[in-house]
């Protein structure tokens, strides 16, 4: 039986939206407020989904203790509390929520071997949402 | 096709133990979860039902009926329960989230014959879910 497990996490981060390759003027009309020199934060929640066939002897798809370490280790502490444009993934992206997002779920896909990982989901604000699983379309 | 979601709540306590495990493993393997006095959440519970509107009722499914099959086949028989000691599919299966999304969907689907079951989402707290689909 393969069942699906979402695990949701938060951090807080900073950042700011500038495009070294774009004009002062297009930068500003592009971020808007988000191009403020300064930056500025959010709260970010992450939805981890983790799928697989649900093991006879334990019920789980995943063992928590594995993912919730997995995540601590690998994002949470990477990016809790930290300026997103200091870090080597954003030197050359503009740290984006979709930037955020996709540098996350390829950290997960590429190291993450308890379960098979399916998506994520961020969200920025509580009006804003972003998913992404690696390309693929998106299971209702 | 149109999708339909109607959401339910129940609480219910529970704990982890394989008996082929030793105790460590036990413990080792299920954490505080463990605790043979046994511990409960506030599930929330997502059902989402698939199908056609109905030219005549404007209707994917009777919400009614909908409604009545989950409180008669899942929330009398999960809410304020012992779920290791009083729901039978339990008597030989570790009930997790996972377990027990299966078994809220094999509860429904033999019953629903309204709607076609799209999936089960089963909230052991905001911050933890599981989706099943019926896949095997």
């Amino acid at each position: 039986m393969k069942a699906y497990l979402t695990r949701r996490y938060h951090f807080s981060a900073s950042h700011r939206l500038n495009n070294s390759k774009l004009s002062v003027e297009e930068n500003r009309r592009t971020y808007g407020k988000c191009n403020n020199p300064h930056g500025h934060g959010h709260n970010y929640a992450l939805e981890v989904t983790v799928s697989g066939p649900v093991d006879p002897e334990t019920g789980m798809v995943c063992n928590l203790v594995d993912l919730d370490g997995f995540v601590q280790r690998e994002i949470l502490e990477r990016y809790g509390h930290a300026n997103l444009n200091t870090l080597a993934e954003f030197s050359q992206q503009v740290p984006t929520t979709e930037n955020l997002c996709a540098a996350v779920y390829s950290r997960l896909h590429k190291d993450f071997r308890l379960a098979t990982v399916e998506k994520i989901r961020m969200e920025e604000t509580m009006m804003n949402s972003f998913e992404y699983a690696g390309g693929r379309e998106l299971r209702h | 096709m149109v999708y339909l979601t109607r959401k339910a709540e129940f609480s219910a306590s529970h704990y982890y133990h394989n008996p082929k495990f030793s105790a460590e493993e036990n413990r080792r393997i299920f954490g505080k979860c463990n605790n043979p006095n046994g511990h409960g959440h506030n599930y929330l519970l997502e059902v989402t039902v698939k199908g056609e509107v109905d030219a005549r009722s404007g209707f994917v499914v009777d919400l009614k009926e909908l409604k009545d099959t989950m409180n008669r086949e899942v929330i009398e028989a999960l809410d304020h329960r012992h779920l290791n000691k009083e729901v039978p599919e339990f008597a030989d299966q570790i009930p997790t989230s996972e377990n027990l999304a299966i078994a809220i969907w094999n509860r429904l689907n033999s019953k629903l014959n309204i709607a076609r079951l799209h999936r089960v989402r089963l909230y052991e707290t905001a911050d933890l879910f599981v989706d099943f689909y019926g896949e095997a």
